[in-house]
């Protein structure tokens, strides 16, 4: 009768957003869930916990190419990134009061940004921002230029791995050797990055964080971590220190757990999955191409995530088109929401630059591991009658209160 | 309804308008929940770039759509309702007159862009929580009434509607009295059924009009004088924050000769002088209106019908002296009305029906009586 009962999704094409669960990490889960044992309790079931626990971290560690004692389990990425922020940054005014300044790119996600605007508002953090390219890479020169001039009151600086909504590789491994140089903690927003690319260690320096999420390869919501290289942010709350006295809170065996299973999979898979991936995204943007040869994909030159299309269709709206697109079961994500759910231009176009008729217009159609040519092909025989709706809206077509002074 | 209907129901997070998009979902038609949101100003603390409406009425608009199984999407209309809603009343009252801004909202939000951008994108109505009735006549047209609940009764602020307008809209609450409508609402396990009626400017959450004129417009002082004598009374902060029939914050020291009331009887904005009258001045039994709108055919000069002039207001009778397509109203009424500012909206009805509205533009006493 109604839309949401009648057309399930039948192209879900918004996996940036969160990916379908993998069969072993839901096995994981599932086993895990069952057993009594809190990590740190000393005895027998406590112990059984803890194991499950270690062989997760040790098998995360080994995907991501660093050691166990580094893995900092959080709720998430969003307490990563806020943990390694808030948290470096705190350790780095602790060590010297002048290091009061962050260098942070203009296209960081949320967690990030609001992370620092907040340092700025409440702890006399001072920020200046990296600037970005319509190419969607942020400028190396300009922050090698920046360093160079003085990097004394640096407390840390961070660029994301790969953009959440155009989906372009950042040069974080020139960045990380960069503020290595300077001897800056460098932290990397890998949230998006960890499930496509096969080096794992880019981001890494001397001093140097990542922050990763489960559900964006096929874990749970609810459980991410912060990798830490040789820095030791400062607690963001207090509690038992279960997490090498950086993070407290009971540690979430059976997430974990589910956690690492997925990103064995993921990674087990990649060297199939991602060209796989790859191909449809290429399908798709050929396809999109046809039916749109005016749309532009946002960031074509740069080297992507192979999954992420971030894609400009002129003289539309973003949010029309995401309510018809939804109204024929198809899925996507158009930039970002505030909480109330109003439709904002996207500040990581904007700050690439991109123009406004093509950033309010910009969609982003995000293909996961278990991704079909059929949802592809859903998304592009949709489109047509899609696009002619939303460009009669935006030109405002119907005129039903002619006469309105 | 035979056919059903793609339907935008528009949502405040209200009871009324999610029984309405039930009630629309009901009779068949597929419904989709679009919260509007109105304000720029960010009420969550959070820059401009990410500023929202209230956020729990988004939420729970959010949450009865989720309760009815219908999509739901906000639509972003801060800048439409800034430029054709808040500026308009700033306006209205720098031009020393008295705006009704649900009515603005109704005439260029509510009924026009997102009637307009619902058509555009393939819906074909739009469905609110407003009591009031749409009938057909006997010839096929789409006539406005009163709605059976004579206290909620909000067929006043839709009189600026045209035929075409309510042809492409949809009143599922018209026939129901308020209580009903909580009680459906309860039924549904809408957890908004109890949830406080809004009676203020949605904009102006406190009710305080003056002090939100004053924070937009900045003081402009002026004279309060007495309008029979011309006498100096007093001072005041801005001419717009006086609207005819006022007598509260006058503050006026001197007490009249004639021991009655003094009430606001005119406001000049050009001298900013407010001036103070006896009730009586305040009397009127003409008035001409202008931006008039009528639901169907321009009426004969001479048609007799009730006039209204105020959203709860009474009616009186009423003889239609001058008319014409968009041209000024005059109508003379049996009777008189008290405190009718300029601004104010003159709907006419024919019993229940509307036959349409106008912005007031001057009253007045075609037989003055003196005090």
């Amino acid at each position: 009768m109604t839309d949401s009962k009648s057309a399930s999704a039948v192209a879900y094409l918004d996996h940036a957003a969160t990916t379908a669960m993998r069969p072993a990490a839901l096995a994981a889960l599932t086993e895990s869930a069952v057993e009594l044992g809190n990590p740190s309790s000393l005895h027998s079931a406590g112990r059984r916990s803890r194991r499950i626990v270690e062989e997760s971290r040790e098998s995360i560690a080994d995907r991501l190419g660093v050691r166990p004692s580094d893995v900092v389990f959080t709720s998430g990425g969003t307490e990563a990134d806020n943990l390694a922020i808030k948290g470096l940054f705190w350790a780095a005014v602790a060590a010297d009061p002048d290091r009061n300044t962050v260098l942070v790119s203009t296209i960081e996600h949320h967690a990030v940004l609001d992370a620092v605007e907040w340092l700025v508002d409440h702890e006399g953090a001072r920020v200046e921002w990296i600037p970005a390219g319509i190419n969607g890479q942020v400028d190396v020169d300009w922050l090698a230029e920046r360093l160079a001039r003085d990097a004394s009151h640096i407390a840390l600086c961070a660029v994301m791995w790969a953009n959440n909504e155009t989906g372009v590789v950042q040069p974080v491994e020139s960045i990380a050797a960069m503020c290595e140089e300077y001897e800056i903690p460098f932290h990397c927003d890998g949230v998006q990055a960890v499930a496509w690319l096969p080096e794992p260690a880019r981001w890494r320096s001397r001093k140097s964080s990542l922050a990763i999420s489960a559900h964006k390869f096929g874990g749970p919501v609810g459980v991410g971590a912060l990798v830490v290289n040789g820095v030791t942010p400062h607690p963001l709350f207090h509690g038992g220190g279960q997490e090498i006295d950086v993070r407290s809170g009971t540690v979430a065996t059976a997430l974990i757990a589910s956690a690492a299973a997925a990103l064995h999979e993921t990674a087990s898979n990649r060297s199939i999955e991602v060209p796989r991936v790859r191909e449809l995204s290429q399908r798709l943007r050929a396809g999109i191409a046809t039916v749109a040869p005016e749309s532009v994909v946002v960031g074509e030159a740069s080297e992507r995530l192979a999954g992420i299309n971030s894609v400009a269709f002129p003289g539309c709206q973003a949010d029309a088109l995401l309510m018809l697109l939804d109204s024929v079961g198809v899925a996507c994500s158009a930039g970002s929401a505030c909480t109330a759910g109003v439709p904002r231009p996207s500040h990581v176009l904007l700050a690439m630059g991109v123009p406004s008729d093509q950033a309010q217009g910009t969609l982003r159609f995000s293909l996961g591991w278990n991704s079909q040519p059929s949802d592809v092909d859903a998304l592009i025989a949709a489109l047509p009658a899609v696009l002619e709706r939303a460009r009669r809206a935006n030109r405002g077509g119907s005129r039903v209160a002619a006469g309105a002074s | 309804m035979t056919a059903p209907l793609k339907v935008v129901a528009a949502m405040s997070g209200g009871v009324d308008s999610a029984v309405a998009a039930a009630r629309a979902v009901d009779a068949g038609h597929e419904g989709v929940g679009v919260h509007l949101a109105l304000s720029k100003n960010p009420e969550t603390g959070r820059d401009s770039g990410r500023g929202c409406c209230t956020l729990s009425d988004a939420r729970d608009a959010r949450r009865s759509a989720d309760i009815l199984g219908i999509p739901f999407y906000v639509w972003d209309m801060a800048e439409e309702f800034s430029d054709g809603v808040l500026d308009d009343f700033v306006a209205e009252y720098l031009a020393g007159r008295t705006p009704n801004p649900c009515m603005r909202c109704n005439e260029k939000i509510k009924f026009a862009a997102v009637l307009e951008r619902s058509m555009d994108l393939g819906f074909d109505a739009v469905c609110t929580g407003h009591y009031a009735r749409i009938a057909q006549s006997a010839t096929g047209e789409r006539e406005l009434h009163r709605s059976a609940d004579p206290h909620k009764d909000q067929s006043y602020v839709l009189g600026v509607l045209t035929a075409q307008q309510l042809a492409h809209s949809m009143f599922p609450l018209g026939d129901s009295l308020k209580s009903d409508v909580r009680a459906d609402a309860s039924e549904r396990g809408l957890l908004v059924a109890n949830k406080p009626d809004s009676y203020d400017i949605c904009f102006i959450p406190d009710g305080d009009t003056a002090g939100w004129l004053r924070n937009r417009i900045g003081a402009e002082p002026g004279e309060i004088v007495d309008a029979l004598s011309g006498k100096h009374l007093g001072n005041h902060e801005g001419a717009y924050a006086y609207t005819i029939g006022q007598r509260k914050g006058l503050g006026i020291k001197v007490a009249p000769a004639d021991g009655l009331p003094r009430y606001v009887v005119g406001v000049d904005p050009a001298s900013r002088v407010v001036s103070v009258g006896p009730p009586t001045l305040l009397d009127v039994d003409s008035i001409s209106a202008a931006n008039v709108r009528w639901t169907q055919a321009t009426p004969e000069v001479g048609q007799r019908c009730l006039a209204q002039v105020r959203a709860h207001g009474d009616q009186l009778p009423a003889t239609i002296e001058q008319a014409s397509d968009g041209g000024p109203l005059v109508v003379s009424l049996e009777g008189t009305f008290r405190g009718v500012a300029p601004g104010q909206s003159l709907v006419l009805y024919d019993d229940t029906r509307v036959i349409g509205s106008g912005t007031i533009t001057s009253t007045s006493r075609r037989a003055p009586a003196r005090a």
